[in-house]
């Protein structure tokens, strides 16, 4: 099982030890060794030039998969109001569905919610699976788990997609573990196996420090999270006339949550939206200081944009976790995105590179952040920030 | 009251570092930590025991043997025993496999009145551990806690939400995931770094003590395969503006208009 060396191909050139994230090869005798630390993870296997390091295929109980077609998206609603990321994911499930060659559905729950059907067939849905319930008027985890894990082990959906919110995050690993079968969290990247048709999975982790695809073989559906922002919304097209609305009884009583929903408490946090603003200005620890951020906030105001802070100034409190850019934080595909004091850990790097342009200013012309920037400013930021707010207040007056 | 806290040692991502070279990790010099929305899941326990004497707590980890680190710095900062689960028969398992390992764990375990749970860990980012073992052991869960009541058997939280939060309100047990906001963890104590290290209250279990069938721990029991990883692709490099500060910013702007961004 798992990973392993084989010796007598061992050429001694060390390369898998420094593809190694977690200290797991020694080099014992010029030979490469796996150690304790060894999590699996096969970042060895691609560095290795000379096919010393092999994944044993792993023996897994079988399980009939075919009876599983079909993709479904969780239309995650709030309030009676869809989600952006259940656009996103149909636009995504769309383009899944016709490589597999299958239908896709949406998968809509809550109480007096079926008015949203026509606006997911508009986004592509085929067929929206709803199932009502007055106790299910606001999310709760033993309600919908419940609920929706009936649904997939009638209809038996190959793939389910979640919108990776606060919701989407609860539900989906409750679900899979339900249903027997694996769940990949927030994903960036979704494929079809061209020869299996299986749905390969692309995350990044180790802090977004390495990238790795997921697959899930041997089980059903194949499940996964997609961070809101991450994927472009579904286009909205005509309506064919052959969309269905597949209702599904449940009787959820109140006995059924055990966890009471008391009260819901909206806070200043609306206003942080960092996925749908069109001009980010990030800051990072090159600022030197909590207040650097009112300068940002100035050419933020200046530009029509918001702030957005990189993990360091975050875990420094410096900045509320709802501002940060990156993989722990928020996926953002602005406009326009400035990194100013922010040296381009690949954590950040992969929440923000798919901006439209990017503009870094920084001290350090060796800084990562340079090689992903389409301008690079090299300067004190506090020189060339209050000169660019200048600037841009110039060119709007003229 | 008895409690359980899962917790994880994880290398500390902000400090990794990609040779630019090569393309690889530089993991000379990354530090080993407690994850830090786990540090906020003892502490919450820690909180009720500085309260109320009777209450002992249980950190848990499942890992390579030099995780027992982790639980050593879980008792140093108040828990009452640590145990580790490692064994070579539980590497490569995905968040199926971890779940039902630590969750059969806790089973053995017997008694307890709440778990308490990191939302995620830093090195996965992945957030289902906990809302999985919640699941294997059958009981209530609640993600994302940033604030936490207890009175009796009844517990209260504040759930985040991406636009304020949710009150709940659920009888024990039951496993809370916290996140960071929810408090400041402490730091461990000198006398109790030393009795932790004299006193040794870490248990080392294996799947000898859990007994679980091979195919539902470990790389086989995880329905998710890593099929191949990668360093991300990078953006290709644009051009770095020359000159004098005022010329610098001057070129942006003319850049930015021609190109419509402003």
């Amino acid at each position: 099982m798992g990973i392993k060396i084989l010796a007598e191909e061992c050429k001694s050139c060390t390369l898998c030890v420094g593809a190694c994230p977690f200290d797991a090869i020694d080099m014992i005798d010029n030979i490469a060794v796996m150690n304790e630390n060894c999590t699996n993870c096969g970042a060895c296997v691609d560095s290795c030039n000379f096919g010393a390091i092999i994944r044993e295929e792993s023996e897994v109980k079988e399980k009939d998969l075919t009876e599983y077609k079909g993709v479904w998206v969780y239309a995650e609603q709030r309030e009676g109001k869809l989600m952006d990321v259940a656009v996103e994911l149909l636009g995504e499930g769309r383009r899944l569905a016709d490589e597999i060659g299958c239908s896709l559905s949406a998968v809509l729950l809550g109480d007096n919610v079926k008015g949203l059907a026509d606006e997911l067939f508009e986004y592509g849905a085929e067929a929206v699976y709803l199932s009502e319930n007055e106790n299910m008027k606001h999310y709760t985890t033993d309600g919908y788990a419940k609920v929706l894990t009936n649904m997939v082990n009638e209809y038996k959906p190959e793939v389910v997609l979640f919108g990776a919110t606060h919701i989407g995050r609860d539900l989906a690993p409750r679900v899979a573990a339900r249903v027997d079968t694996g769940l990949t969290a927030d994903c960036t990247r979704l494929e079809i196996d061209p020869g299996e048709k299986g749905l390969m999975q692309t995350r990044p982790a180790f802090g977004g420090n390495i990238m790795a695809t997921i697959i899930c073989p041997k089980h059903r559906p194949q499940m996964a999270t997609v961070r809101p922002g991450v994927m472009k919304k579904a286009e909205k097209r005509e309506m064919t006339g052959k969309e269905r609305i597949i209702e599904f009884k449940n009787d959820l009583s109140l006995e059924d949550l055990r966890v009471k929903l008391l009260d819901i408490v909206k806070g200043k946090k609306a206003l942080v939206n960092l996925e749908d603003t069109e001009v980010i200005v990030s800051g990072g620890r090159g600022l030197g200081k909590k207040e650097g951020f009112e300068l940002l906030q100035k050419l933020a105001d200046s530009l029509g944009g918001v702030v957005g802070a990189s993990r360091a100034v975050v875990d420094a409190d410096w900045i509320d976790h709802d501002f940060q850019v990156g993989q722990t934080g928020k996926t953002v595909r602005p406009r326009l995105y400035f990194a100013i004091g922010i040296s381009g850990a690949i954590q950040h790097i992969a929440g923000m590179q798919g901006s439209d342009t990017i503009v870094a200013i920084n001290r350090n012309p060796d800084a990562a952040i340079f090689k992903v920037a389409d301008i690079g400013i090299v300067g004190d930021l506090y020189d060339v920030v209050p000169k660019l707010i200048t600037a841009i207040e110039e060119m709007k007056s003229a | 009251m008895k409690i359980i806290v899962c917790i994880k040692q994880v290398p500390d991502t902000n400090e990794v570092r990609i040779d630019p070279v090569k393309g690889t990790l530089i993991r000379e010099g990354v530090p080993s930590i407690l994850n830090p929305d786990d540090k906020s899941a003892l502490e919450e326990a820690l909180r009720m025991k500085d309260e109320n004497k009777e209450v002992h707590i249980t950190v848990i980890t499942m890992g390579p043997p030099q995780a027992k680190e982790v639980l050593f710095e879980g008792i140093a900062m108040g828990a009452d025993e640590g145990i580790l689960l490692s064994d070579r028969a539980f590497a490569g398992a995905d968040t199926w496999a971890t779940s039902n390992t630590i969750a059969k764990a806790i089973e053995k375990i017997g008694k307890y009145d709440l778990i308490f749970c990191g939302r995620q860990a830093i090195d996965g980012d992945t957030a289902q551990v906990g809302p999985q073992i919640a699941e294997r052991l059958g009981i209530p869960q609640v993600s994302y806690v940033q604030k936490f009541f207890i009175d009796g058997d009844t517990v209260k939280v504040h759930r985040a939400m991406e636009d304020g939060y949710e009150v709940l309100e659920a009888k024990t047990p039951i496993l809370l995931t916290t996140i960071k906001e929810l408090n400041v963890g402490r730091y461990p104590s000198i006398p109790r770094i030393i009795k932790a290290f004299r006193e040794d209250p870490v248990k080392v279990w294996t799947n000898r003590d859990l007994d679980i069938p091979q195919t539902d721990i470990g790389l086989d029991g995880s329905p998710t395969q890593v099929k191949r990883s990668f360093t991300p692709e990078q953006k290709g490099a644009g051009q770095i503006l020359e000159g004098t500060t005022d010329e610098k910013v001057r070129k942006l702007v003319e850049i930015l208009k021609s190109n419509n961004e402003l």
